[in-house]
């Protein structure tokens, strides 16, 4: 299972930051996706990996796992869905104002007021 | 207990909700409120920082739960004197935002103005590091709506790219979290700091990537070389009072590497030996000539004030990274001279918007309103350049002075007084053709002379030019004062026996089953 995991942190990351680093607003928050995803799964992982032990103390229960990084794995999970909606309303207007969904500055518009 | 610690952050983040959901329509209202939720703000923080001044810690435990299990919020000297300059800062530009009238210019600036305010209060004050990164998250939302205020193509294309840069550093910051978790097993700083020191030194793998990967994100806020090309076309591009409250954040950057360096992961750490004085300081000395050169080398008054912006915390970071109790010193006095010297030229930028309609570095038709805006932007230019008698010449010297005994005062002389010299070239020339080149050049017939910006924006202006000459005047005080700040985050054991020792739920289990 570690193996499985770890790998899925791992190709996540790299997708996502192949994604990033194209220069269209689309495959670039695609790319921000995956790599919320893998943080998610990174922070979820951080509290070592058990199987079906409880994170809630309960009479005759020996291992539990840690609740932490659920609770952590939660916000993270909220923000940066919060996070991906308002880049996608930004660069929806920024792309249906100029016509253009380039995500760094082009030289024509540099003289721009 | 004290419940006026967590007042700086409860107080906006009431007023934000009141402020959209009962006075959504009325501008007169809003401002009303905004500015009365400022001014408490700052009669809170003034008595936070007397609380503090003696060096007493403030704790406050959320929910009556212990330190490593439980939220607390830490007021010790260093978060009140921060959060006493965010509040002061943000009335001045409230009043600037008022004036102008940027505030009507788009919905809820206010509520947004608000929620900034928490968000950058709550990173000052949280003594835990997920809160932290929440109140990063808080402080970001909020500027991501400030920032694409009043709209406009340019603004949107600029907000895609600051929101994505930042996305990525949150991204950034939650690898670091996890990794850290994974490592100690808490997040709470005053726990970190007890823990992270009976790490075995043979395994201390996790343990350094997770201060570089917390080093790269608080060096993404602090806007770092090379890792500030966020900040020149969002400052740029954001409307005036906007930018002048972000001057603010960069700073919040600039906090979480003194607390997390000097508590957490302090110099005389052997795991992170050699992050500071290898890595911290040459980033923050190019970062200084990269912006003074962005000074010199800037067609447009708001990219010039954004580079000169991102030079002065190369210079907070060159005495940050130098870590001794002198140089931090030097630069909380530093801070607080730059938050305000870059607000109050990114409000003046405004006003030669305002006057002359566009930021070009050309000779054109007289501006409205010249005269006191030349007045504002040559005192402004002085502080930010560091030329005396203004505050960045004293801090400019408390720098120099703390770097001197060091192995590296070669490197920090050379660069902080080569930067100088840029940077008065590129001000002069500025101001030159703004203001003086101006005279030869007739206004065109028929051209509409647009009005002289109105009162209360110079008031706004002017009122942060006075706390820089008071910063100047009463500098011996400032630094008497921010010197035994640094000389108590040097000796942090009062900050982590108030967290880890005060009794709360859960300090003292009753069994020991678990």
């Amino acid at each position: 299972m570690e193996f499985l995991v770890a790998s899925a942190i791992g190709v996540l990351t790299a997708g996502g930051i192949y994604m990033v680093l194209r220069l269209r607003t689309f495959p670039v928050i695609l790319g921000i996706s995956l790599l919320t995803y893998a943080v998610n799964i990174f922070l979820f992982s951080s509290g070592r990996l058990a199987i079906g032990a409880p994170p809630i103390l309960q009479k005759g229960v020996e291992t539990y796992t840690d609740p932490l990084p659920q609770a952590l794995v939660l916000t993270a999970i909220v923000i940066s869905f919060g996070m991906t909606a308002v880049i996608v309303m930004v660069s929806l207007g920024a792309f249906l104002g100029s016509e253009d969904d380039h995500v760094d500055d082009q030289p024509e518009t540099e003289e721009r007021q | 207990m004290t419940h006026w610690i967590i007042a700086p952050v409860v107080l906006p983040a009431m007023l934000a909700p009141f402020i959209v959901l009962a006075a959504r329509y009325h501008i007169g209202i809003q401002r009303v409120f905004s500015v009365a939720g400022v001014l408490a703000l700052i009669a809170i923080a003034l008595g936070l920082t007397l609380a503090t001044s003696d060096g007493s810690v403030m704790l406050y435990q959320l929910g009556d739960w212990a330190a490593p299990f439980g939220i607390v919020v830490v007021g010790d000297s260093l978060s009140t004197m921060m959060v006493l300059l965010t509040a002061v800062l943000a009335l001045f530009v409230l009043l600037y935002a008022i004036g102008s009238g940027w505030d009507d210019r788009g919905r809820h600036f206010h509520a947004l103005f608000q929620f900034q305010l928490m968000g950058i209060m709550g990173a000052f004050l949280t003594g835990d590091l997920f809160n932290l990164f929440v109140f990063f998250e808080v402080l970001l939302i909020a500027s991501y709506g400030l920032m694409i205020h009043a709209g406009g193509n340019a603004r949107l294309r600029a907000g895609v790219q600051y929101v994505l840069f930042n996305l990525i550093g949150s991204t950034l910051f939650l690898f670091a979290l996890g990794a850290l978790y994974a490592e100690t097993g808490t997040l709470n700083m005053a726990d970190l700091a007890e823990r992270v020191a009976l790490i075995d030194p043979e395994e201390t793998v996790g343990i350094r990537i997770t201060a570089v990967l917390l080093l790269l994100v608080f060096a993404i806020k602090a806007a770092l070389a090379p890792l500030h090309f966020w900040l020149p076309s969002s400052y740029a591009e954001a409307p005036g009072p906007v930018a002048a409250l972000f001057a603010i954040m960069t700073k919040v950057g600039a906090y979480a590497i003194i607390r997390v360096y000097t508590m957490v992961f302090h110099p005389e750490l052997e795991v992170t030996a050699g992050l500071h004085d290898l890595w911290l300081l040459p980033a923050a000395l190019i970062s200084l000539a990269l912006g003074m050169i962005g000074v010199l080398a800037a067609r447009k008054l708001d990219r010039l004030v954004a580079f000169s912006v991102i030079g002065s915390m190369g210079m907070v970071m060159v005495a940050i990274s130098l870590f001794s109790e002198a140089s931090i010193a030097a630069a909380l006095y530093y801070i607080v001279h730059s938050t305000l010297a870059g607000a109050a030229l990114f409000l003046i930028s405004d006003l030669v918007r305002h006057g002359r309609g566009n930021l070009r570095l050309t000779a054109q038709a007289p501006m409205a309103g010249a005269v006191p805006t030349a007045a504002l932007f040559f005192l402004a230019a002085i502080a930010m350049a560091g030329l005396p008698p203004l505050s960045g010449f004293l801090g400019k010297l408390l720098v120099l002075d703390a770097a001197f005994d060091t192995d590296t005062m070669v490197w920090v002389w050379a660069v902080v007084l080569t930067s100088s010299l840029v940077s008065i070239l590129g001000f002069a020339r500025a101001g030159s053709m703004l203001f003086w080149k101006a005279r030869s050049v007739t206004p065109e017939e028929g051209a509409p002379a647009p009005d002289a910006p109105p009162l209360l924006s110079y008031v706004a202006v002017g009122g942060l030019i006075t706390l820089l000459v008071a910063h100047t005047v009463f500098a011996g005080q400032v630094h008497s004062y921010t010197g035994n700040l640094a000389m108590r985050l040097f000796a942090p054991e009062a900050y982590i026996t108030t967290v880890t020792t005060t009794p709360g739920k859960l300090s003292k289990p009753k069994t020991e089953e678990h």
